[in-house]
């Protein structure tokens, strides 16, 4: 393979948590084992027991201390010895009295799993209120999104809104659409016949900032305003029904939120009537994070996030789409011939690899399992290929289930890395038996100006020192 | 019956197991037809105050007017701070206005759209009805005091924005009548299309029935070569921060060094760690007791005393009975500065920063 970039040259490297140390060859870090010299041997075959505690403690706080510090452990390693003192000595979660219970009520994650975090993107919007936080899919694993970790996007900043004094309307843009327009609360909306799915929510920005060429490292940032949870609530049309809504004259819904924004956004009545379109107050078995819409938001299984209208306070039942901002300025796609495209909603099917993502480096050449996420918001996904070769040839990988309808699906693909430059690809395809574009088909159609509805195949090139980086291929 | 009880008593065996009859429960408590008692009708006024949309065909607008020299003077008080005096600023939101000429108000097409060499895109420029830009200035506008102008505020605002991008006169009076004349001037108006196969519903008018990309599943050669298209600038590599620390510590990856290690500010006090080597933690919390009390409580009762040495004696010999039956056995292990540095940061209040 032709060499793609400066540094996909094998160059002598240090390890990147751990600057100075050379590990150029054999890029795994051994386990910090082996860390008596022979003298010390000597000392511990004499019953110097004293001493071996002298050592584990010096091994073990390097070990915290680097850790503590967002290094990886770098206790001294040595060619021969009797064994790793993790094993050979007790280890101070193993020797002593852990934290009681509820010590932390709602639960936190491990602190060494602190980087795994929501993140803005630097320099892409000016005010954080109305911004975006990206999903650490480099991380995730599985199908389902901690809520915690679910990636956020506001329009004019997230509010915690009181269940107590929320309220949810539905009323009709005519008297007969809508016989009884009528007013919820949550204690009513909690009575009612509950419904559980999961399905995957996707920004429809999402790899928006790659249309015309690569600019962003990692896949948090290319493909992180995307979740997946098990959302419940009632059925959109089981409210619509109980308000005697005319189903038949009824074209269009308005959504519309009850934070500053007031954000609307115009759904078809298919999907509602479907019964898959959700007034939804629970995420992931527990409530709705507010960041996330608490105590109310719309799902719409399929259709970009914006759409999934947050703190949802009312639904008006009409008959013609509304135009609203956000359908009529913005989340349009620019087309070559200078017309936008409006009311483009559906998330088309997509996959992306995230581990070895971008930003990542392969710790030694052997044996790797690729693993990605797929989804289309036109159904199942039936299939995904994985590529090594920048997609001359494609091996079908494992379908991990679940394998919902508009849900995400993992897959995986055993893989040996012989240390070479390789150029990985996963491309999906839905029951519908469409397959997903790589980036010269996505702008033969639509040119490469638009920021929405990205869904072509991603590419990470792994240089030869392992460094996994974000290109693109036509 | 909403067919979500019908649903519920659709199971035969469930029935039987429970011996439903003609919807009564054994009690003889009927089962719910619909939901009773679950919402309320609506009040008319309820239903005025937030049915606030206003759509293309203008149903919803509500009656009203505003001059270009009323908007300029609400507009330099609460918008320009955001969108610049013209409405040009780009330097909190993307711009309003700009980007449009007289012969796009004539032909209802921004020419401008079609230019590689014009990136900026304003709203002006996008927008194709005059509704929209009404609707979105009455729910969420001002930025940081949405809903707080009048109806009329709202048409003297977009009367001054419609004359920044030349498509009404300085003289002009934008009301619920005179806005349908503006729609037939919007410069984008014959901007948008629907033929697109990205809408969940069949309901637009141009909607295409198939995608307009394809790919085959092709398995082998599919390619004569591969052809980089794109790659990551070397100086944008570092422009997200650290990517070390924005991945596991473990595993068969790592992420890249790219930058100051951003978890060294986060970094735990040299006290803490100490705490937790030295096994403290095992009977000690910060806010809670665990074995012994916690740090807060030292802390507490110790403070304004000169008690350092007492307590510093105190850690390295052990005591008993000072803060119940379990005693807190010697720390033989801890040297004197390392007793002096966690009795300070106790009776500091244990911070974990």
């Amino acid at each position: 393979m032709t060499k793609l970039r400066p540094n996909g040259e094998a160059t002598l490297r240090t390890d990147p948590l751990a600057p100075g140390k050379d590990v150029s060859s054999g890029r795994l870090r051994q386990a910090p084992e082996n860390f008596l010299t022979p003298e010390d041997i000597r000392q511990v075959g004499q019953g110097r027991r004293d001493f071996l505690r002298a050592s584990f403690l010096t091994a073990t706080a390097a070990t915290v201390a680097a850790t503590a510090g967002g290094r990886a452990a770098a206790a001294p390693a040595a060619t021969t010895g009797i064994g790793d003192p993790d094993i050979l000595n007790p280890t101070p979660w193993g020797s002593s009295l852990g934290q009681p219970v509820a010590a932390t009520p709602y639960g936190l994650p491990s602190r060494h799993e602190r980087g795994l975090v929501r993140r803005q993107s630097p320099g892409l919007t000016q005010v954080a209120a109305a911004s975006v936080s990206f999903a650490p899919l480099q991380g995730l694993f599985g199908i389902i999104t901690p809520s915690g970790l679910h990636f956020e996007r506001h329009h004019q900043g997230w509010q915690d809104i009181d269940p107590t004094r929320h309220r949810f309307m539905i009323d009709g843009a005519r008297p007969e659409f809508v016989k009884t327009p009528k007013v919820y609360t949550m204690d009513d909306i909690l009575r009612l016949p509950p419904v559980s799915r999961m399905h995957f929510i996707e920004c429809g920005a999402n790899t928006g900032m790659e249309w015309g060429n690569v600019a962003v490292p990692t896949v948090q940032y290319t493909h992180g305003m995307l979740s997946c949870s098990e959302f419940t609530g009632v059925p959109l049309r089981t409210l619509l029904e109980d308000c005697g809504a005319d189903l038949k004259a009824a074209k269009y819904v308005l959504a519309e939120g009850g934070d500053g924004s007031s954000m609307t956004r115009s759904i078809p009545i298919e999907p509602v009537l479907s019964g898959e379109v959700l007034v939804a107050y629970g995420q992931n078995g527990e409530m709705l994070r507010p960041e996330n819409g608490y105590p109310l938001r719309l799902v719409v299984p399929g259709v970009q996030g914006v759409s999934w209208v947050k703190w949802l306070r009312r639904v008006e039942v009409g008959d013609r789409p509304y135009a609203t901002k956000d359908e009529a300025v913005h989340y349009i796609d620019l087309m070559p011939d200078g017309q936008h495209r409006q009311y483009s909603s559906i998330q088309e099917c997509k996959s992306v690899i995230t581990t070895p993502s971008g930003g990542q480096t392969l710790m030694a050449k052997g044996y790797f399992t690729i693993s990605g996420l797929a989804w289309s918001g036109r159904g199942k996904i039936k299939r995904v290929d994985v590529s090594v070769d920048g997609g001359v040839t494609w091996v079908e990988a494992t379908l991990q289930t679940p394998i919902l309808s508009k849900c995400l699906t993992r897959f995986s693909l055993p893989w040996s890395w012989d240390g070479q430059p390789a150029l990985l690809q996963s491309r999906a395809i839905d029951e519908t038996g469409f397959v997903q574009p790589g980036y010269g088909q996505l702008r033969a159609a639509r040119g490469s100006r638009s920021i929405y509805h990205n869904n072509a195949i991603q590419t990470w090139q792994v240089a030869e020192n392992g460094d996994v980086n974000n290109v693109q291929i036509l | 019956m909403s067919r979500f009880c019908k649903a519920a008593l659709a199971g035969p065996a469930l029935a039987v197991l429970l011996g439903l009859t003609a919807g009564l429960l054994p009690g003889g408590t009927a089962l719910a037809d619909g939901f009773p008692g679950v919402g309320r009708p609506a009040t008319p006024a309820e239903v005025k105050a937030w049915d606030i949309d206003v759509g293309p065909d203008f149903a919803g607008l509500p009656p009203g007017s505003g001059t270009v020299s009323r908007g300029m003077d609400i507009w330099e008080a609460k918008c320009s701070s955001c969108h610049g005096t013209f409405g040009e600023s780009n330097s909190v939101f993307n711009p309003l206005i700009g980007g449009t000429t007289a012969e796009d108000i004539k032909s209802g097409h921004v020419a401008t759209l079609k230019r590689t060499d014009f990136p900026a895109r304003t709203t002006v420029m996008k927008v194709a009805t005059v509704s929209t830009l009404y609707d979105y200035i009455r729910r969420a506008m001002p930025w940081n005091a949405p809903k707080s102008l009048s109806d009329d505020d709202v048409y003297a605002v977009l009367a001054y924005m419609l004359n920044l991008a030349e498509i009404v006169p300085d003289d002009f009076v934008l009301t619920d009548r005179t806005i349908r004349e503006v729609q037939a001037r919007m410069p984008n108006r014959n901007g948008m299309t629907t033929a697109h196969a990205l809408w969940p519903g069949p309901g637009l008018p141009d909607a295409a029935a198939k995608p307009d990309t394809a790919n085959t599943a092709c398995m082998t050669k599919c390619k004569p070569s591969v052809q980089l298209a794109s790659h990551l600038p070397d100086h944008a590599l570092g422009a997200h921060g650290n990517l070390a620390a924005q991945n596991r510590i473990f595993g068969p990856v790592r992420g890249q060094r790219t930058g100051p290690d951003e978890a060294a500010a986060d970094k735990p006090p040299p006290a803490l760690t100490l705490a937790e080597e030295s096994g403290c933690l095992s009977c000690h919390a910060v806010d809670t007791r665990i074995v012994g009390p916690s740090y807060s409580e030292i802390a507490a009762r110790y403070r304004g005393s000169d008690s350092t040495d007492a307590l510093v004696s105190k850690v390295k010999a052990g005591g008993e009975g000072v803060w119940g039956a379990v005693p807190m056995p010697p720390q033989p292990d801890l040297n004197d500065d390392q007793v002096k540095t966690l009795v300070a940061w106790i009776l500091a209040g244990a911070p974990a920063k």
